[in-house]
């Protein structure tokens, strides 16, 4: 059973944001890591020296691992902020402020 | 405004919400700053509210004591919670506190709130060592696991191990194969002939002896393969994990050769125990021991004014950490309205707090990682997961350049300078290193922006309780990184006062309580756990 049905969710209406252009659907209440997760992403950053990809890794805002640009601010933990509707979201390369 | 005693509560966890509620019912204006949006800190996660979930209660334990504390804190009149405000500094002035808060989520604006007394219930946050492959994504925190499932109903894939150690890595495995997640298996690096050995003493709760007994039974119904006495070797993949390799650990705790295995698995939720957010404390110059913050019989720390509860003077599971906020309400209470509190009135609390804390400190010698973990850890694995350091640089470090503790290693490769500051490497590093992991003396509790930081030395006018917002903060992004030569576009860094030695800044989650449970043979939650009744209140 998945976690929405077993815990008996009845969220709001859902809504679209973008990952790098590619629109995939959010729950309202959810972090923009969350809806990530429900999407199928696990990674959404390349880190600065060796490029290599990361995602969520402690989900409770200490590892900073989950970095993430969202309309255009670089470096937001996405286990952490919330997904609004209309998001730009956008895979982190290194520091963010490159591109 | 009120002419009540003003206690600023930092953690709206188990500990926090405890002490709340035995605080303002003795006539204290209590308030409750916390980062996340709802109150329950890590153990009382709660699926978000716009996800409209009819039965929360589905994926968590010991329902009925968050109940209890949720009513509690309904019917008081004296508490306000200020919700997503991340602590990254409790300032002591000569007559009272002024904690300051980033607002959430953007942490960009900060806020102060002036308190006569502060209680620290910070909670704390997963341990995890390194092995190959352990950056991949699909390997996440055991308790991160948790957490995202129990606020977001979300689970990262289909097939799961879950691994490591310790009592939280029940109910997380528990959890995702009630999500629906197939857990491939259960590997803990744990002895049974040590549990059998002190059967005795484990049977001094019995409740969480049939509590440990009860997930167990849940994970064999779900077919989950249990694999007590074994590690994760290394996790394999390119772009995210797609399989561990497992294998038994001898009596002295070095894999067997020959017994290693290959699971398939999208997701590994790995965890090795919990350490405690202490910064907050260290900044206020409080007396800490080893990894946790002191606190005498009263929960008082040594700093007049500043008491502490729950995982940061302690890991030790939810109920613990609500005996130990109870206590720590009545004394503050009693402190604030100049009565010397008289402890026969929360002895029922103190006797939990004395039986849960010897149960912990067992659970302690128990669940230990394998002795040699370091053995599995290649040089070329990465252990500083912010600044890309690998094993073979902190070695070289140690054998060639004479570092022998975290701070020289630090200084030597920038293992720990990262966002994290630390949290995530330091006992690898301390492991790797050959010495003992000792408090890391963060200034800030958290990155802060430049503009407030500038702001926060300007003579204040901090108002009880109104707090103050503080627009200091220019998207500046200050993190508590530190700021590496090649990068070019960063943004300015300010450490917080980070000299590129030790300390960073860094942010300390006030989350309020982690998960802890007490223990008992098992679970504790870490984030967000299940377990854990408590007494206390």
């Amino acid at each position: 059973m998945n976690p929405l049905r077993r815990a008996g969710a009845r969220p709001g209406p859902a809504f679209t944001v973008t990952l790098d252009g590619r629109e995939i659907e959010a729950l309202p209440g959810r972090t923009v890591a969350a809806t990530l997760w429900a999407a199928g992403v696990t990674s959404w950053r390349s880190t600065r020296g060796a490029g290599r990809p990361r995602g969520v890794f402690c989900g409770i805002g200490v590892c900073f691992d989950c970095l993430v640009t969202v309309n255009g601010r670089p470096n937001q933990r996405a286990c952490l902020v919330p997904v609004r509707p209309g998001d730009e979201i956008r895979t982190q390369e290194g520091t963010g402020h490159d591109d | 405004m009120t002419d009540r005693p003003r206690l600023a509560v930092v953690g709206a966890g188990p500990a926090g919400l405890a002490a709340s509620l035995a605080a303002t019912s003795r006539g204290i204006h209590v308030t409750l700053v916390d980062s996340a949006a709802r109150v329950g800190g890590q153990f009382y996660r709660r699926p978000a509210a716009a996800l409209g979930a009819l039965r929360p209660q589905a994926l968590h334990h010991a329902w009925h004591t968050w109940e209890r504390l949720r009513d509690g804190l309904a019917a008081a009149d004296s508490v306000e919670h200020l919700p997503d405000r991340h602590v990254w500094c409790v300032e002591r002035r000569s007559d009272d506190f002024v904690v300051q808060a980033l607002l959430g989520p953007d942490q960009r604006e900060s806020e102060s709130v002036r308190a006569d007394a502060v209680l620290l219930a910070t909670g704390g946050y997963e341990k995890v060592l390194p092995f190959p492959g352990w950056t991949l994504p699909g390997v996440v925190t055991a308790g991160g696991a948790q957490a995202m499932l129990k606020e977001g109903l979300v689970v990262p894939g289909r097939t799961a191990v879950v691994a490591g150690t310790g009592p939280l890595l029940l109910p997380v495995a528990t959890g995702l194969a009630a999500a629906g997640v197939e857990v491939a298996a259960l590997v803990e690096s744990a002895d049974p002939r040590a549990f059998a050995r002190r059967a005795g003493a484990l049977a001094a709760l019995p409740g969480k002896v049939a509590e440990a007994a009860g997930y167990t039974a849940r994970l064999l119904r779900h077919r989950v393969a249990l694999m007590p006495r074994h590690t994760v070797v290394a996790a394999h993949g390119e772009r995210r994990v797609e399989a561990v390799t497992v294998a038994a650990l001898d009596g002295e705790g070095r894999v067997e050769a020959g017994t290693e295995r290959r699971i398939p698995c999208d997701t590994l939720a790995v965890g090795h125990g919990m350490l405690a957010h202490t910064d907050l404390a260290e900044s206020l110059g409080c007396r800490v021991e080893g990894l946790r913050v002191y606190a005498d019989d009263e929960q008082r720390t040594d700093v007049p004014g500043v008491w502490a509860a729950g995982e940061t003077t302690g890991v030790g599971g939810s109920a613990l950490a609500l005996a130990e906020g109870h206590i720590a309400g009545r004394s503050i209470a009693a402190r604030l309205t100049g009565r010397a509190p008289d402890p026969r009135e929360w002895a029922p609390a103190a006797k939990s707090r004395r039986r849960l804390r010897a149960f912990s400190a067992l659970l302690d010698t128990l669940y230990t990682p394998s002795a040699h973990w370091t053995d599995q850890v290649t040089d070329d694995t990465v252990v500083c997961r912010c600044e890309e350091v690998s094993a073979g640089e902190i070695r070289t470090a140690v054998a060639e350049l004479g570092a022998g503790d975290v701070r020289t290693v630090k200084l030597l490769t920038r293992a720990g300078m990262g966002w994290c500051q630390g949290r995530m490497c330091e006992p690898a590093v301390a492991g790797l290193a050959g010495c003992e992991q000792t408090p890391a003396r963060r200034l800030l509790a958290r990155p802060v922006p430049l503009g407030v930081l500038a702001r926060a030395g300007e003579p204040q006018e901090v108002l009880g309780g109104e707090p103050r917002v503080d627009r200091g903060g220019e998207p500046q992004e200050v993190l508590g990184g530190e700021p590496r030569e090649d990068r070019g576009g960063e943004p300015q860094e300010a450490h917080g006062g980070e000299p590129r030695e030790d300390r960073g800044g860094e942010p300390q989650d006030a989350h309020g309580g982690e998960p802890r449970e007490d223990r008992g043979g098992e679970p504790r939650e870490a984030h967000g756990g299940e377990p854990g009744v408590g007494q206390g209140g």
